[in-house]
């Protein structure tokens, strides 16, 4: 009889821990804490072109991007709220983003009037090579756009 | 007491286990699709390739992904390297059952200006899985 309870004293042990083991990997689920939202955001947004950094748009502009993502420049790139939030607060745009946009047109980080100056030597043409296709695609003179690094002196144009 | 252990210790180490895998989302694509046909046949590698190529509108597919789903791709708009689908090329495919749910939502309204059938998804996922390295 004392043997029996000491059985049932060691399976308890081992369900627990099991139990344990499994609680652990649920919790691996739950929605990203705060020093998880830089990766968000990376992945997110880094995954179809550069994880452009939150000083390239005013927050509103980057608000009115958030609110209207599913057609983002002819793509839907929809998030579900919770990732979209992790975005937003990356973005510094804080957690409240509206679901609608009161802008007509979708701001483009290319139509500022700093990113205009800054690539005025670069012709059209240029922007549209094989190499480069599009502003959006910074990396392709930029080694370090991912980064969020655009130093003038890192500036590989692909010929 | 031991076949006890062995059955909790079968339980930790099952645990991983229990994450999302391409054959599992398949099927459960294939089970929701035999909820709404009881005719359903099951997921078509066949059709699952027809489907990759079609272009109903500006973009199939392969525009980003290209002809061989073991290759990588490129964004047709930005440019940015898109790593293989094919699991065969790529472990880390289908690994996400929501990662899995978000991009269906998105390529299917972008390629085919609606959202895809769980059989149209199950077909996909079956053509990506026959799709091998070798061929």
């Amino acid at each position: 009889m004392r043997m029996f309870s000491g059985i049932r004293r060691i399976d308890l042990i081992v369900w627990s821990l099991a139990a344990l083991f499994l609680a652990h990997a649920a919790m691996a689920a739950v929605p990203p804490t705060p020093s998880a939202t830089a990766t968000v955001y990376a992945e997110e947004c880094g995954a179809c072109h550069t994880a452009y950094p939150a000083r390239l748009l005013p927050p509103a502009d980057w608000a009115a991007v958030l609110a209207t993502l599913d057609r983002h420049f002819g793509v839907d790139a929809s998030l579900d709220a919770t990732t979209r939030a992790a975005v937003a607060s990356q973005l510094g745009v804080g957690t409240s983003v509206a679901s609608t946009s009161t802008t007509k047109t979708v701001p483009r980080i290319t139509q500022q009037g700093w990113f205009r100056e800054e690539h005025d030597e670069i012709s059209a043409q240029l922007f549209r090579s094989p190499a480069v296709r599009s502003g959006a695609n910074c990396g392709a003179c930029h080694a370090g756009a991912d980064r969020g690094q655009f130093d003038e002196h890192s500036v590989r144009i692909p010929r | 007491m031991f076949k006890k252990a062995l059955i909790a210790a079968t339980v930790l180490l099952a645990a991983p286990a229990l994450a999302d895998t391409p054959e599992s989302l398949m099927q459960g694509y294939a089970e929701q699709a035999r909820t709404t046909s009881t005719s359903y046949a099951g997921p078509s590698v066949a059709t699952g390739q027809r489907l990759f190529h079609q272009q109903p509108r500006d973009w199939s597919c392969a525009t980003c992904h290209t002809d061989q789903p073991t290759a990588s791709g490129r964004h047709a708009v930005t440019g940015k390297v898109i790593a293989p689908l094919a699991p065969a090329a790529n472990a880390e495919r289908f690994r996400d059952a929501a990662k899995v749910e978000k991009w269906f939502k998105r390529n299917c309204n972008d390629t085919l200006g609606r959202p895809c059938t769980p059989a149209e998804k199950a077909d996909v996922i079956a053509f990506l899985l026959a799709a091998t390295t070798g061929t």
